[in-house]
């Protein structure tokens, strides 16, 4: 059963009733791209089904090429390659397809592609599918305003064939194909059939002038296509995955990173009523159970013993004093200018920072989870895959069959931060373990729990900034910014992105500064320790951004500089990154207004994923000591704006994701034992604590760029900042707020 | 195992469940009503949010023994002025993000208009906090509460 069998039986992931795209249609379209792979590299770009119209099962759908569907019903339907956990890319690549089809906004759907790299590979992760890196909209823009712009070709030219007249006297207009000269006019579900049968064109479509867009950079006319069924409860999560035989999984992982299971008494396990199987996994011991409870009381039931002779048994706060010692010598060149080392032997005065980041879990609040079916021949998940790709070849590898025989339905996710993007599949794999150990034909649910999920690594790693700086006469001379931490590409399938020792991950935003300053140095120490670890929502500008931001903003105090003007006056080579500074200060009054009594301002600015954003809050400090942060401005460059009103959303989500880890958020280890393990001792952010949020939106004619993480950098070294103008020392080390919950 | 008669939405169904099953599993495992979400398992997040007997309830945290005689409603089973106003102002301000928190905030926000009809933004804040949203959408919640209650006053 797939998504597309759902679609034609009523409901679809969004929980909206519709009919649109045919289970044959998908697969006949992907078995005919196959067949002709030799077209595959033009494919790649915009793949086109140059025999969809022979090979659909129902020949009045028109599926030009891999990502449109449009139906008698006048239903046109949006493949989406890129998996939606809530940053809008169902809607977003929708809209960009609806713009260049003419079409009507409320005849859009949207339905998830299937997993297949050559059909619906994301040209920034190298073709891989995948979603993550604020890419979405980066890598479609082009390919998706190309695949509407020859959807409505093909519609004008079954039109002004039936009806006889030339093309170019042919117009369309939300929906509606007209000929004003004979009054005649059609809707795109009544040429799809006509359509259906004509030939794609070769050669280039013509896209439109951007003055044109009425839906692209407009407020108001698009609706996000999600909204609806996440308002009602009818939208479809993997939690919510039931099939007839189903057994629900949990799995009782180590106590520490590393351990393995020595030995299992399972006999208690198994007595609790419900439980219907015990299985020792690569990566701990799953218990099978009719429903979660039994589930989770079988777990508590296991006598489980480790062996913990290669666990990582260190704690945060030794981990800490090791990366402090580290940080004192030379690491590898990431960034250089000039002479940093003899800059500051000659100045007068070093000011001297060090800024240490725990250790962060990404708790999306639908923790893991996965769905799986396996006759023993073909496995048919259902889960929300981030890197499709990847996982699938994870799947095959476990269960000894060839990518191809491993479908991915991938549905909507509650939330990811990173979290779903595994460089290891290792979701998918723990999956594809208990379906391989309970045999073919249970289907399986696995589902980790808030504990499984704080306690199960794979976090935002611990890092240490050493920074040293020294100003005369006003103006910073010399930079030196050593950076210790973890790399979570080694050993992964993107190894191949460390470049001479250098993970561009762990120093991104820190190697190079917007600043000018003559003599500049970053070095970097990858350190080695058993935590797994990983990209976490904006990636290394988590920490560059707030060790950057808060170091330049101490040494313009020094310097008496203001903390807008003295950054502008150093910026003269990022007029982007300057435009964003400009327009917060603006939208924030920052020269002509004064916070109320008691608060203070502070700003940064970060660019990370080729958007820019800065940020000014407004902060004061509550009976507790903790920072209570008031108002944030926001001003974001992320080229061609595609849905404004998701842009800000992005901005005002970013920001409270940001400011809820700066503020309270740490994942510390005790001798390898995670302490937290649910959001009673993992503190988020919650509504009381969330400030008010205004957005302003550059206006730019560069290439759309990503907002699903750029928002979550800036906040924390804003609230720093305004914490330094009230008269107290930047956090140095994060979170602010210790020991509350 | 052992077997309750619950009432849910209106409709009466008797299942089958280990005496401390939480009402959350028994609303997802028995009666395969998805909309209430499972988020902490322990009362923090309040992702499954219900309501017994008209009043919110953490259904992870209450087990099926104890609501055997009382009325359950679910997202599924909303219905009303304020159910109406509170989803309409959601879908109009665009709120959700991932979208997995929202039952539990959208029962937690009609409860709160049933109480009060012209909300302050503390009274939000007090009657919203026990509900974590990790996409942080809480700026449009609190505006979309708003909106709500100024539709419900006319």
């Amino acid at each position: 059963m797939s998504i597309y069998d759902k679609t034609l039986h009523g409901q679809n992931v969004l929980g909206e009733t519709s009919q649109t795209v045919s289970s044959q249609a998908a697969s006949m379209s992907r078995r005919a791209l196959l067949k002709g792979a030799a077209g595959l590299t033009i494919a790649f770009y915009l793949p086109r089904l140059a025999k969809a119209q022979t090979v659909v099962a129902q020949p009045e759908t028109f599926a030009p090429n891999a990502f449109i569907r449009i139906t008698p019903d006048n239903i046109v339907t949006v493949l989406s390659k890129h998996l939606e956990m809530g940053q809008g890319p169902y809607t977003g690549l929708t809209t960009i397809v609806a713009e260049e089809l003419d079409a009507d906004w409320s005849q859009m759907r949207v339905a998830s592609a299937p997993a297949n790299a050559k059909l619906y590979g994301n040209s920034i992760f190298g073709g891989l599918q995948g979603t993550g890196g604020s890419s979405a909209i980066a890598n479609s823009y082009e390919q998706l305003r190309k695949a509407g712009a020859t959807a409505r070709a093909m519609l004008v030219e079954a039109a002004a064939a039936e009806w006889k007249v030339p093309v170019a006297e042919i117009t369309v207009e939300r929906g509606t194909v007209k000929h004003a000269a004979s009054s005649r006019q059609a809707t795109f579900g009544q040429l799809a059939e006509a359509a259906a049968r004509l030939k794609a064109p070769t050669g280039d479509v013509q896209l439109k002038d951007p003055s044109q867009f009425r839906l692209i950079g407009h407020d108001g006319i698009v609706k996000k296509l999600d909204v609806p069924g996440k308002t009602n409860g009818t939208a479809k999560f993997t939690i919510d995955q039931y099939e007839p035989g189903m057994l629900t999984v949990v799995v009782a992982h180590p106590p520490r990173f590393g351990a393995t299971v020595s030995h299992v008494d399972d006999g208690a396990a198994r007595k609790v009523a419900g439980v219907v199987a015990v299985k020792t996994l690569p990566t701990g011991v799953a218990v099978y159970a009719n429903g979660m409870w039994p589930a989770i009381k079988g777990r508590e039931a296991l006598r489980i013993v480790w062996d913990e002779s290669k666990a990582e048994k260190r704690g945060s706060a030794e981990l800490f004093e090791a990366y402090r010692q580290q940080a004192k010598t030379p690491g590898k060149i990431a960034g250089a200018k000039g002479d940093a080392e003899a800059a500051l032997k000659k100045a007068g005065k070093v000011i001297e920072a060090e800024f240490t980041f725990p250790y962060l879990a990404h708790a999306p609040m639908e923790p893991l989870d996965g769905f799986m079916m396996w006759d023993g021949t073909t496995a048919k998940a259902r889960f929300g895959s981030q890197i499709q790709t990847l996982d699938q070849g994870a799947i095959a590898g476990i269960l000894g069959i060839t990518p191809d025989r491993v479908q991915i339905e991938t549905l909507l996710a509650g939330g990811s931060f990173g979290r779903r993007a595994q460089a290891t599949s290792h979701l998918a794999a723990e999956l594809a373990q208990a379906v391989k150990a309970i045999g073919p034909g249970t289907p399986v649910k696995l589902v980790w729990t808030r504990e499984d999920d704080i306690r199960g690594g794979y976090y935002r790693p611990m890092f240490v900034h050493r920074l040293r700086g020294a100003v005369e006469n006003g103006k910073i001379v010399a930079w030196s910014n050593t950076i210790v931490g973890q790399s979570f590409m080694a050993g992964t399938p993107f190894a191949a992105m460390i470049k001479d020792g250098i993970d561009p991950t762990m120093v991104g935003g820190a190697r190079e500064i917007f600043y000018d300053v003559a003599d500049f140095n970053c070095d970097v120490h990858m350190t080695d320790v058993g935590v797994p670890t990983l990209w976490w929502r904006s990636v290394e500008h988590t920490h560059t951004g707030y060790a950057v931001e808060c170091f330049v903003d101490e040494l313009l105090q020094v310097a008496g500089k203001d903390p807008v003007a003295g950054r502008l006056e150093l910026m003269a080579k990022h007029p982007r990154a300057a435009g964003v500074l400009k327009a917060v200060a603006d939208l924030a009054k920052w020269s002509d207004s004064k916070p109320a009594e008691g608060r203070a301002r502070g700003v940064a600015v970060v660019e990370s994923f080729e958007s820019y954003i800065a940020q000014i809050a407004e902060v004061s400090v509550g009976d507790g000591g903790e920072p209570n942060v008031h108002k944030v401005w926001c001003a974001v460059d992320c080229g061609v704006a595609i849905n404004p009103d998701i842009i800000r959303a992005q901005m005002e989500g970013g920001i409270g994701y940001g400011l809820g880890h700066i503020l309270y958020a740490e994942v510390p280890l005790d001798s390898g034992h995670v302490v937290p393990s649910n959001f009673d001792g993992y503190r988020s952010l919650r509504i009381n604590e969330m400030p008010e949020v205004e957005v302003t939106i550059v206006k730019s004619n560069e290439k759309p760029t990503g907002v699903g993480e750029p928002g979550v950098p800036p906040i924390g070294p804003a609230v720093a900042n305004a914490l330094a103008r009230l008269g107290r020392e930047r956090p140095r080390r994060l979170p602010m707020v210790r020991g509350t919950v | 195992m052992a077997t309750y008669r619950l009432k849910v939405n209106g409709q009466t169904h008797d299942i089958e469940a280990l005496p401390d099953t939480p009402l959350l599993w028994v609303l997802r495992d028995n009666l395969h009503m998805t909309g209430t979400k499972f988020g902490c398992g322990v009362a923090q997040c309040g992702a499954c949010t219900v309501y017994m007997d008209g009043s919110p309830l953490r259904a992870c945290s209450m087990p099926v023994s104890g609501v055997e005689n009382s009325e359950i409603t679910t997202i599924e089973g909303l219905a009303g002025r304020e159910a109406e106003a509170v989803q309409k102002a959601w879908v109009a301000r665009d709120v959700p993000q991932c979208g997995y928190c929202q039952s539990g905030q959208i029962m937690s926000a009609i409860a709160l208009l049933q109480a009060n009809k012209n909300p302050t933004d503390q009274d939000i804040d007090l009657a919203m906090n026990g509900n974590i949203c990790r996409c942080a959408t809480y700026v449009r919640i609190r505006a979309a509460i708003h909106d709500a209650a100024q539709s419900l006053r006319g």
